[in-house]
């Protein structure tokens, strides 16, 4: 697989490890910023921002839970095992930013489900699971672009738009990783 | 500038005079399908509900998923036009809808999925 001529992945694992800690990006640090904080920027956060939120979180739970899974397959070899797993961290740190900016406007956080669908039966190799994988992120795409328009508060839009580019990176990431070409399939995301 | 903008009037005009269903085509459609994936599955629930079964049942009508009020009260019946309707704007037709979803405004986008969800209906992932 051409991903093993790849040394990229692997050492942007090793630089987000050192990284790490440092990662929230001022979008990020705009949301941890609390109400007033939202209410002060352009826009009033208004209980429609709370429903796309936890739409968004809902999805996040699931990403995390399916990259679980992948991590749980036995179906990964090691430089692809620690690419999931980075991703999945990326999930995870999304998830928390969401549930509580949720919090924060007065809403309840969606819960991860006790149970998901995935397709388990047909993910019998490590390709099957990088493609599983770089089908949801690229759903996560266009989710966030299909959410960004709609936030009332200008700082959320934002938010969600600093998530969307770290998901399209995800899916060039393991698009790359499964030989596909081109890498980045067009100059625009829809 | 000047010529693009005037370029660009012509497509709309183009796009709008073409009728929605003349070049529907399901396999243009399942690309844009790729977009729902985030959320949605043919065969089983995941942030939305399941889309086999989708034409001729009511909105809000799988059981056990969590729809919101909002779709609950809709008494939309999915067929291409309510779709056609939905999918261009959601929270237009369900204001409340928990598919915080722009829409597909591109209206043979819009066919080409339309069509494709018609046909993925009639498929052996959805006929188990
Ligand atoms: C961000 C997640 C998300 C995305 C992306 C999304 N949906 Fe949904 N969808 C939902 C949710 C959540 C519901 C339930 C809405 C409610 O109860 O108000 C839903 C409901 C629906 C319904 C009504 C189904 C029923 O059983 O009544 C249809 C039809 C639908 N979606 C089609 C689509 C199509 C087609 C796309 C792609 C263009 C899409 N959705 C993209 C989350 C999403």
């Amino acid at each position: 697989m051409s991903f093993f001529l790849m040394p990229a992945p692997v050492a942007s694992r090793r630089q987000f490890l050192a990284h790490s800690g440092l990662v929230l990006s001022g979008a990020a640090v705009a949301l941890l910023a609390g109400k007033d904080a939202l209410a002060a920027t352009s826009g009033h956060a208004r209980s429609g921002d709370v429903v796309i939120l936890n739409t968004a979180l809902s999805a996040e739970l699931e990403a995390i839970a399916a990259y679980q899974l992948g991590a749980e397959s036995n179906l990964l070899q090691k430089p692809v095992l620690e690419l999931a797993l980075t991703f999945q961290g990326h999930h995870k740190q999304h998830a928390e930013v969401l549930a509580s900016t949720i919090k924060k406007l007065g809403g309840k956080p969606a819960l991860a489900k006790e149970k998901y669908n995935f397709p388990v039966a047909q993910l019998k190799s490590q390709t099957d699971v990088l493609k599983f994988a770089a089908q949801l992120e690229q759903g996560a795409v266009s989710a966030y672009l299909g959410a960004v328009p709609l936030f009332g508060n200008r700082e959320l839009a934002k938010a969600a738009a600093s998530i969307l580019g770290d998901e399209a990176m995800h899916w060039a990431v393991l698009r790359q990783a499964l030989g596909e070409s081109p890498v980045v399939p067009s100059a625009f995301m829809s | 500038m000047k010529l693009r903008q005037r370029v660009l009037a012509v497509m709309l005009a183009l796009g709008a005079a073409a009728p929605a269903s003349a070049a529907a085509d399901a396999r243009r459609g399942e690309q844009v399908y790729k977009r729902c994936l985030a959320c949605h599955a043919l065969a089983y629930d995941r942030v939305g509900p399941r889309h086999c079964g989708l034409f001729g049942r009511r909105a809000a009508s799988v059981f056990g998923f969590g729809y919101s009020a909002a779709m609950r009260h809709s008494k939309i019946v999915w067929n291409a036009r309510t779709l056609d309707q939905f999918l261009t704007d959601p929270k237009k037709m369900v204001p409340g809808t928990t598919m915080t979803y722009d829409g597909v405004r591109d209206r043979t986008e819009r066919a080409d999925l339309i069509a494709y969800l018609k046909q993925a209906g009639q498929s052996a992932e959805c006929r188990r």
